[in-house]
């Protein structure tokens, strides 16, 4: 095993797939020239056809990857930037989402778009969102989300391999983060199955993405109080493992959810909703949303930065829900 | 040929009976939801659909009963499918607007306007991945050059010089509205130079002109010399959608100018003319009229899907009923 970094692993999650299975190619805008550093080698490696890149037409080859995954390929789309999935908006809702249920099973869509949330930089509302949860109410559309390099890797190359559309919404906080992750080219996370990323007994903190190391840097701190937090990643919203995440709150009566996306209507509001369904007897108390107000985001540092989850509000809500 | 030309006429009679039947069906209460026919345009259906091979792709729209009966679909599933029946081609999930046959090479009648250009053109781009010399046929109305979805379909498969043949039914209304007052260009087939395309302008009414026309684009597209915008000049001799109880246009005498271009019957004089019997188009009629009459027994005598079926295909792993559903 290697110290890899997040865009590291997309790299080799890619590079083994596109390696793997000739059906599989990439296309996006300015992939050939390696924008973020997920393609480095490609051209060479693949060429042209198979590293393709597109006009600024993202209805265009949004589409097309539907059209060429129903006649067999498995498309990875470059989609860059979280927020430019809208001008695509109706190719991914009325044709990815929804061709294989509206011809019977007829067609399959193999197909993976991918974006970065390019948030907490200063890039102002327009590319800024984490736009993940709009999807969740989109059947037909698995998503992920994942918080470190393994998970991105394993969780990625299993997309590829689904035959279903996968949507991989990938965490720009994360970008340098570094951790082991297996040189195995099968290394795989099944989609659909969350990770206890610190096991603890008296709160379960459910984050998502990029909050997930700011929850683990909250347990920390808060072990040294005597709370001992446990952190739930579900990595997968779509599907979303509740099992894992209502077996942790039943062990530990008390919840928070975590979500960098805008809080109405968020995976945090979804997950603390699913809690108080189906675990309302095992709280102690009421569980706590920790996600970015429904406002937003400026470009000013000084007033972008406070909104967003952060390890600090974490602590003062599990404060809040021990008292 | 003579085969040929009387498989043209038997495919746009299949459509014309196909429809009415269906129509009155509705009517009745039978056949739920919308409903839009493409009576008077079945010439322009049948010409394109036969210049393809059988493996060929072919993405149709909301007005696509005609489509895959001209690809060469069975009608028991079709009109199945609009009776919601488990039998139907999309086991009932799709209904009249998405009558999608993939045994045929239909990959889709997706009912927003304009949505399945870029599906074609990437069915296209699997195509040449491939190294296959399939062909990408793509079906759309005059309202659907004014979405964005065309333009940028058309585009790509101009630059990556994709097998794509895109069929502009043009039958001068979306809806209500005249295309004249809301296109740019007097003709759609204007709109390719603006892609560096090849662009033809046909008769819609004229299947052979139609075939001609689009057998030379397939060919061209076969043998790796790109894209081709064919627009069809034909009309609907229906209102936007069956049974609607009210006229949404008083198209006056121009109506009436059409019905005399009735596709069928242009084709049936065309075929009388050159010597063919008058008693071997009734056959013929007569045949499909039967055909049709057994696709309506076939739907009605077909069950509805059963519930599960609901939360089957939205991934190729069913989904579970909820409780309250299950019981």
């Amino acid at each position: 095993m290697a110290q890899v970094s997040f865009l590291e692993a997309i790299r080799q999650a890619q590079f083994e797939e596109l390696s793997r299975d000739t059906n599989v190619f990439l296309m996006g805008e300015d992939v050939r020239c390696n924008v973020f550093g997920t393609t480095t080698g490609f051209v060479e490696a693949f060429g042209e056809r198979r590293v393709r890149d597109t006009p600024i037409s993202e209805a265009g080859f949004v589409g097309a990857a539907a059209g060429a995954s129903m006649v067999g390929m498995r498309p990875i789309v470059d989609l860059t930037i979280a927020t430019f999935v809208y001008p695509a908006m109706d190719q991914i809702c009325s044709i990815i989402a929804k061709s294989r249920y509206l011809y019977g099973g007829q067609a399959t869509l193999p197909l993976v778009l991918r974006t970065c949330m390019f948030y907490g930089n200063s890039n102002a509302a327009q590319h800024s969102d984490r736009p993940y949860p709009m999807f969740m109410g989109m059947p037909g559309l698995k998503i992920i989300v994942p918080s470190n390099p393994a998970d991105m890797k394993g969780l990625l190359k299993s997309a590829i391999r689904d035959d279903n559309p996968v949507l991989s919404f990938e965490d720009g906080t994360l970008w340098s983060s570094k951790s082991e992750v297996p040189d195995d080219d099968d290394f795989l996370i099944p989609l659909g199955t969350a990770d206890i990323k610190r096991e603890g007994t008296d709160v379960s903190v459910i984050a998502v993405g990029g909050s997930v190391p700011l929850a683990l840097d909250a347990a920390e701190s808060l072990s040294k109080e005597g709370v001992s937090v446990e952190v739930v990643d579900p990595r997968t919203l779509v599907p979303l493992d509740t099992a894992t995440i209502l077996a942790s709150v039943a062990k530990t009566g008390r919840a928070l959810t975590v979500d960098p996306a805008h809080q109405s209507c968020s995976v945090a509001s979804e997950i603390s909703a699913t809690i108080v369904e189906h675990a309302f007897d095992s709280l102690k108390a009421p569980v706590i949303r920790v996600t970015t107000p429904d406002t937003h985001l400026p470009f000013s540092p000084p007033i972008e930065r406070p909104l967003y989850p952060s390890a600090e509000r974490i602590v003062a809500a599990v404060r809040k829900v021990m008292n | 040929m003579e085969n040929e030309r009387l498989e043209f006429f038997r495919r746009m009679v299949r459509i014309r009976r196909f429809e009415s039947h269906a129509e009155a069906c509705h009517g009745k209460g039978e056949i739920p939801g919308s409903l839009h026919t493409a009576t008077g345009q079945e010439a322009e259906i049948v010409g394109s659909c036969m210049a393809l091979r059988t493996d060929d792709y072919m993405v149709g729209n909301h007005r696509s009963h005609g489509h895959p009966i001209a690809k060469g679909a069975a009608t028991n599933p079709l009109m199945a499918e609009l009776f919601g029946r488990r039998t139907g081609v999309c086991g009932g999930k799709g209904g009249s607007m998405h009558l999608s046959d993939f045994s045929v090479g239909s990959l889709g009648e997706t009912s927003i306007v304009g949505s399945g250009v870029p599906v074609a053109v990437g069915a296209a781009l699997g195509a040449n991945l491939q190294g296959s010399d399939r062909v990408s046929l793509c079906f759309f109305g005059d309202g659907a050059t004014n979405e964005g979805a065309f333009h940028e379909g058309m585009n790509l498969a101009s630059i990556w010089n994709l097998p794509v043949i895109f069929l502009c039914e043009n039958n001068l209304y979306g809806v209500s509205t005249p295309a004249s007052e809301v296109i740019s260009v007097k003709d759609i087939a204007e709109r390719g130079a603006a892609y560096s395309m090849k662009s033809e302008i046909v008769d819609g009414q004229d299947v052979e002109a139609v075939f001609n026309v689009v057998s030379a684009a397939v060919e061209r597209a076969r043998s790796g010399k790109g894209p081709t915008l064919v627009e069809a000049k034909t009309y609907r001799f229906a209102e936007h959608a069956a049974n609607m109880g009210r006229v949404l246009l008083d198209r006056g005498t121009e109506l009436d100018e059409w019905l005399q271009r009735d596709p069928i019957e242009l084709y049936r004089a065309k075929l009388l003319g050159d010597g063919i019997k008058s008693e071997e188009l009734a056959e013929i009629e007569a045949e499909v009229e039967q055909e049709i009459l057994d696709s309506l027994e076939f739907a009605r005598s077909s069950a509805y899907p059963d519930q599960a079926e609901a939360f089957t295909d939205v991934f190729t792993e069913p989904l579970s009923l909820p409780g309250w559903l299950a019981q």
